[in-house]
């Protein structure tokens, strides 16, 4: 038996199928258009330019592929810029976390009157944004050779800071200096998670007959390892890619990876283009398995958690 | 707990020392240039300098596009994200978290391969297209920032009902964004702006590697060539810096409450 189409009302059939078919065919697409904007100005703007080092750091002037850019970084020279920034931003996150750990716990569990710990948050907010060309002038009218410090410690103390070996524009220096960020970015981001711990905790730790030890061992380290240890590989992060605060601060007299990259993308002192490439595939390396060891961490404290 | 309030004030005052020397030696350094005496001679140097002024200026219309921009695309996306795409979620918060893991200047060094004055899109063949580019890379510097605090503002109010009242009464997407949903996180959007305006104002990588005459550029040519001045710029661009937080934290303070903020 056959239906002669023509004679059936257009609505009859097609209405009821109607809305879900077009639900269908046309929907997914709008749903995506909605954030096709953002994935347009990602995907031109950070994932290609990026894309378009990584893959010029495997490739040789004609195009073809290689690894000798990447044994290139194993030059004298580039090596020790790579060895100098890992360890200027493993110092700098390491003891700006502990410090900055330190003042956290000051302030939230340390009893103090109530605005220390609003004043403290307001300057940390304001002095982990005050990175940059002025905290290297700020350091060198601290540290420098008529810096105040320096100045003040002959003077009134006695003590030659520069007859002691030190110098603002060392590694030392630039460590310190790079603490004054370093420190305020962890006290902003770990105060949180310290609130974050619940009063129920301490209670039911110390109903069980706890001490205060066995706490933080059983309770607070456990819960805030993953936040501390991933603020730690901000801070690396953070430090590792700063090139301004060491560029004023020394000139191009300390050798270290961003500051190298920026003569080469100036002008092009290694006189190969594509062993830049590979300096900026390092970098990206770098930072991105410090990343990679964060969810690591993350991902087997949870589980313990559990 | 006696013993411990001792530790907690001292950590609090060898912290505060570490901070606030720096500070005062920047401002008693400014203060020297006249010999013998304390002035504000090298505060009224920078201050008279149309190069100041300029690269300054420069730096404020670019930061307030970069706000603009950055406002552009992540108001939307998260909107969207936050309505209707939950389950791409991890995908945009993973791409807002990339220019964290990328340093400023690899993503402006691919810039420049990427872009040059013989590439399909010629970005770096006109000054315009130079200034575009500063902006553009900026919105990315800013992207963790302002994603973050519109998220933090869409997760107080309830985009779904305020949506379906708006659809009912007849408003279509663009009237729903920019009368119902951007109002309603003013407050956040206005926080993600002068954290924006913060880091854009001095930045130095960018600025200096698409040889834009920014305010960042500027200060490391002071730097590089006078003595006084570099500390006056560093107070005053302190004291920018801590404007911009403390219009911040008091926004914050108007900022509707949800469950995710303690107090």
């Amino acid at each position: 038996m056959t239906t002669d189409i023509t004679r059936i009302e257009p609505g009859a059939v097609v209405r009821p199928g109607n809305p879900p078919a077009r639900r269908r065919t046309a929907r997914m697409p709008t749903h995506w258009l909605g954030v096709a904007p953002f994935f347009l100005f990602a995907i031109m703007f950070l994932i290609l330019p990026t894309g378009y080092l990584v893959v010029g750091a495997f490739q040789n002037p004609q195009g073809g592929l290689t690894l000798a850019n990447i044994a290139a970084l194993w030059e004298p020279t580039i090596r020790a810029a790579y060895w100098i920034s890992i360890k200027v931003s493993f110092a700098s996150a390491v003891l700006g976390a502990l410090a900055g750990l330190a003042i956290a716990i000051a302030i939230v569990r340390g009893g103090l009157p109530g605005w220390v710990r609003g004043a403290t948050l307001t300057f940390s907010g304001v002095a982990s944004n005050f990175a940059g060309i002025p905290l290297a002038f700020a350091f060198l009218a601290t540290l420098g050779r008529l810096g105040l410090v320096t100045i003040l410690l002959k003077d009134v103390f006695g003590f030659n800071l520069y007859a002691t070996g030190f110098n603002i524009l060392s590694f030392w220096g630039l460590t310190l200096t790079y603490l004054y960020f370093q420190i305020p970015l962890m006290v902003v981001i770990i105060t949180p998670a310290f609130d974050g711990l619940k009063k129920e905790w301490g209670e039911a730790a110390a109903t069980l007959g706890a001490t205060q030890w066995q706490y933080w061992r059983m309770v607070v380290i456990p819960v805030l390892w993953p936040s501390f240890l991933g603020t730690v590989i901000l801070l690396f992060a953070n430090a590792f890619g700063a090139i301004a605060t060491a560029y004023a601060l020394t000139g191009s007299s300390l050798n270290i990876v961003p500051i190298l990259l920026y003569a080469q993308i100036r002008g092009d002192v290694l006189h190969n283009p594509h062993l830049g490439y590979a300096i900026a595939f390092g970098m990206i390396f770098i930072t991105g398995m410090a990343n990679v060891f964060y969810i690591w961490f993350r991902t087997r404290s949870e589980r313990w958690l559990k | 707990m006696k013993r411990g309030k001792f530790w907690a004030w001292l950590t609090f005052a060898l912290g505060a020392a570490y901070f606030i020397i720096p500070l005062l030696a920047t401002m008693e350094f400014a203060m020297r240039m006249r010999r013998g005496t304390y002035s504000f001679d090298a505060f009224a140097v920078v201050f008279g300098d149309p190069r100041f002024q300029a690269t300054f200026m420069y730096s404020v219309v670019a930061a307030i596009f970069t706000i603009l921009l950055g406002v552009l695309i992540v108001v939307p996306t998260a909107y969207w994200i936050r309505l209707r795409m939950p389950q791409i979620r991890p995908v945009i918060e993973f791409i807002t978290l990339l220019p964290l893991v990328i340093p400023a200047i690899v993503i402006v060094f691919g810039y420049i391969r990427m872009y040059g004055s013989n590439s399909p899109l010629p970005f770096l063949g006109s000054a315009r297209g130079t200034d575009a580019l500063l902006v553009i890379g900026y919105a990315t510097l800013a992207l963790p920032y302002m994603y973050r605090a519109v998220d933090t503002g869409l997760r107080t109010i309830d985009v779904r009902t305020l949506t379906e009242a708006a659809q009912i009464l007849g408003a279509g997407w663009t009237r729903i964004i920019t009368r119902v949903i951007l109002p309603n996180v003013l407050i956040a959007v206005l926080s993600g702006a002068f954290l924006t305006f913060a880091i854009v104002i001095g930045e130095f990588t960018i600025a200096s590697l698409l040889n834009r005459p920014a305010f960042g550029p500027y200060l490391q040519n002071i730097g590089a060539n006078r003595a006084y001045e570099p500390a006056a710029l560093a107070v005053i661009t302190f004291v920018i810096t801590w404007g911009c937080m403390t219009v911040i934290q008091l926004l914050a303070r108007f900022a509707p409450k949800s469950a995710n903020r303690p107090n």
